[in-house]
């Protein structure tokens, strides 16, 4: 449920690596919603990347959050899920990979032992399909989820008090031209010229 | 029982005890050890269980938009990997950088160092010797005096203060979400600190969370923001325009140099009144144990980095030294040259890939990453759920780099024996008097504390650095030079036809190196040989095990079925695998699997 008072300063944040397949949908979905939507000053676009803890101090300058990501529900391939304010701690952290294997339950759970989580929380998560394909892209399914993912973030942004409009958002604070998703994507060398398998655990199959 | 040329015996006939993954660490890091009937470690295998295909992704790729995918290749290294990128971009096309470059990415560097050494220190590795849960026991007065006593320069030191800390730990371990403090052993015996030591140091784990924020922004001021600063090949992106006004993104002017003054002013601080104080403290309660030395005192390597003038790398103008020490000989300092093939050399004997041919070693320019995933003969398990590795075939996706065919250890304790062995003056000072000051003998330096303290030290020699390039930016500024990036071959056409060229920086984590080369305007080839490679490192086709290895064989373990010994050790490395899939699941946490066979 969204909140009666309208939070001050709101970061939504996308979370992961581009460089493995699915793991960049959160940051596909800052980048795709700075692109397309004009957004007032107190919303914060970040591509957070893999930072884990480096992340902390930007939660401290946040009343409310939203968060992109990649989420393992173990739910169907391409499913998108949201999880609210205190449930989205639980959520996060299971295979914990990023920064120092800090997931990011643990930079939350670090605000809160400093005394700065942002109150309100939503986590706007997607099932991946692929993630073992390192220099891969977005898999259909996942990509497809990308326009209903922030139409959910502006609704609630709407909730928030935020009108946002058609538009662009400029801000320095995405990741760099040559790896937005365009440019990365199309830019892929052939299979025939970078091997793509690796260790079985990680690789179960040619992609 | 095999003797390895490196000098280690190793015995495989005890318990084996698996632990995967290898918490706190960045990326997926499996070790296995065998313990004798007395809990000694007499065999250790460490794995790299990722595939990390960097070189493969960026082939045909535009090589100045290298730094940008390096920079993502995990949460920690960013600013390094960009700048080792640009660096062998640059080489390999001459493109000669300004000074004021040379100064904001040595400022930018050293940031990078001190930020993630302390953050490695309170935030990934304290936990090995500090007890948190410990310190809710502790009595908030004598915590006082003891604070007092460490570091009398320290502020933060009344009984108030560190009851507040302790009641706010006490309700957060209360809520029952102990986060960051879960998965600890934390009754046991190899804990050896009283409980006010505990909350001095659980303190100081809080106020360096404070200070992290503060730091990191002074890559927003010279990089144009953070995370993620951004890079330019033959220079860089941010333009000085002392007469601007506004923050990040505006470019430098006199209010964000103020900031980054006041920012450097407080790493100094911090180092001085907190980091050190700590790491003596701490050690003076473990100064008994001191294993975990493994090769330091054998084979220590380091490129150096920190230029003192723009684009010289010479090894007599780099304030991080650079030098090679093989067979324990610290009266001789080899100098290393990253171009020549016969120096370093990466072997694949015992990794998951294939040159072709056994015992065959790739200078980087050359090097191939063609995978080839086969289990040894007495491995058990499956080829998806491996139970125990066989050391004696291919267990790793690590390849083995080497020094003129050593095995060698990368990182602070490597540049600060390096550093020692060459006379560097300001590294010989910070040694003597610490030892000094702990009344230890030289030798103590080669162990995991040794490891600890060494990159105490040079968080603190790097905050006067990062003080030092500042004031001569600074002063360049002052003199009229507003240049910072030279766009002269900024067009492909200006290019050769081909181009090969190689950049190194010291990582945090010791030497990195990128080897670029470039065709037609295309990456054609890129290979990193980053420090985890080194210190992770399988053994070779002569049966010299890596670093991690050495530094875990013959240590005493108080509960072999808790590794607190084996993850102080590994940790004390500051270890990246460099994968960053972060997925997350609902199921509760990923447990660490330690599995005793």
């Amino acid at each position: 449920m969204a909140s009666n008072t309208n939070p001050a300063r709101i970061l939504v944040l996308g979370i992961g690596n581009v460089l493995w397949a699915d793991e960049g949908f959160g940051v596909r979905c800052v980048e795709h919603l700075a692109a397309n939507w004009a957004l007032p000053p107190r919303v914060h676009l970040m591509d957070g990347g893999t930072q884990g803890l480096y992340l902390l101090p930007f939660l401290e300058q946040a009343d409310a959050l939203i968060v992109f990501d990649a989420v393992d529900y173990g739910l169907e391939p391409g499913t998108m899920k949201i999880v609210e304010d205190g449930e989205v701690p639980a959520f996060m952290g299971a295979k914990k990979m990023s920064l120092h294997q800090t997931g990011f339950q643990d930079v939350i759970a670090t605000a809160q032992l400093m005394g700065y989580c942002p109150a309100q929380m939503l986590l706007i998560g997607v099932q991946p399909v692929e993630l073992e394909d390192y220099g891969g892209g977005l898999r259909p399914r996942t990509a497809a989820q990308i326009d209903p993912a922030v139409d959910i973030a502006l609704a609630r942004l709407r909730d928030w008090g935020v009108a946002a409009q058609p538009g662009r958002t400029v801000t320095g604070d995405l990741a760099d031209p040559s790896i937005a998703r365009d440019a990365y994507e199309s830019g892929r060398p052939s299979e025939d010229t970078a091997c793509r398998i690796g260790d079985d655990r990680f690789f179960p199959a040619r992609v | 029982m095999l003797e390895t040329p490196n000098g280690y015996r190793m015995d495989n006939s005890g318990r084996r005890i698996v632990i995967d993954p290898v918490t706190r660490i960045e990326g997926h890091m499996r070790c296995e050890i065998n313990v004798d009937e007395d809990g000694v470690i007499r065999n250790a295998v460490s794995t790299g269980t990722m595939w990390r295909g960097l070189e493969v992704i960026l082939k045909g790729r535009d090589p100045r938009d290298a730094w940008a995918f390096t920079e993502r290749i995990c949460g920690v290294c960013t600013g390094t990997h960009a700048l080792t990128s640009v660096r062998a971009v640059e080489d390999a096309l001459g493109i000669a950088i300004p000074d004021n470059a040379n100064s904001i990415r040595n400022i930018m560097q050293l940031n990078l160092e001190i930020h993630d050494h302390i953050v490695h220190f309170y935030h990934l590795h304290a936990l090995d010797w500090v007890n948190p849960i410990n310190a809710l026991r502790a009595d908030p007065k004598a915590t006082s005096e003891l604070q007092q006593m460490v570091s009398p320069a320290h502020p933060l030191s009344s009984p108030g203060y560190f009851r507040d800390v302790q009641n706010r730990l006490k309700k957060f371990v209360e809520s029952g979400q102990l986060g960051i403090f879960k998965n600890g052993y934390w009754d046991n015996p190899a804990y050896k600190m009283p409980a006010e030591a505990d909350l001095m140091a659980t303190t100081h784990y809080l106020e360096a969370l404070d200070l992290q924020r503060e730091v990191a922004k002074i890559h927003t001021i010279f990089g144009g923001k953070n995370p993620h600063p951004n890079w330019l090949v033959g220079g860089v992106p941010c333009p000085i325009n002392m007469d601007g006004v506004g923050a990040a993104g505006a470019g430098i002017n006199m209010e964000r140099l103020n900031l980054a003054s006041s920012i450097i002013d407080k790493c100094i601080e911090f180092n001085n009144n907190v980091y050190i104080p700590d790491v003596i403290a701490i050690g003076n309660f473990y100064r008994t144990w001191l294993h975990g030395g493994g090769l330091s005192s054998q084979a220590c390597l380091a490129y150096g980095d920190i230029p003192e003038n723009a684009n010289d790398f010479s090894a007599g103008q780099l304030h991080l030294p650079r030098g090679a020490i093989i067979n324990g000989n610290l009266n001789e300092v080899h100098d290393v040259d990253v171009r020549d093939p016969e120096q370093v050399q990466e072997f694949v004997d015992h990794s998951w890939y294939t040159y072709g041919e056994p015992g065959r070693g790739l200078h980087p320019w050359d090097g191939i990453s063609e995978a080839q995933y086969v289990l040894g003969p007495n491995a058990k398990g499956t080829r998806t759920d491996i139970h125990e590795l066989d050391e004696a075939a291919k267990y790793s996706w690590i390849k083995a780099p080497r020094w003129r065919g050593h095995a060698m250890e990368v990182g602070p304790l490597a540049r600060y024996v390096v550093g020692y062995a060459k006379g560097h003056e300001d590294i010989k000072d910070q040694v003597d008097g610490l030892l000094r000051t702990m009344n230890l003998p030289f030798d103590a330096l080669f162990s995991t504390l040794g490891r600890t303290a060494a990159r105490a030290l040079e968080s603190e020699y790097c905050g006067r650095l990062q003080k030092y390039f500042f004031d001569k930016l600074v002063a360049n500024i002052r003199n009229g030079d507003t240049h910072t990036a030279n766009v002269e071959k900024w067009d492909p056409k200006t290019w050769p036809k081909e181009a090969k060229g190689v950049g190194f920086t010291e990582a945090p984590r010791g030497a990195l190196g990128h080897w670029i080369r470039i065709k037609d305007g295309r990456i054609e080839n890129y290979q990193c040989v980053v420090p985890t490679t080194w210190n992770g490192s399988p053994r070779d086709v002569q049966g010299n095990i890596g670093a991690f290895e050495a530094s875990l064989m013959n240590t005493p373990m108080e509960r072999p079925d808790e590794p607190v010994e084996v993850l102080r050790t590994l940790h004390s490395f500051d270890p990246c695998l460099a994968c960053s899939t972060h997925v997350m699941s609902p199921d509760g946490d990923e447990l660490t699997t330690v599995r005793v066979r």
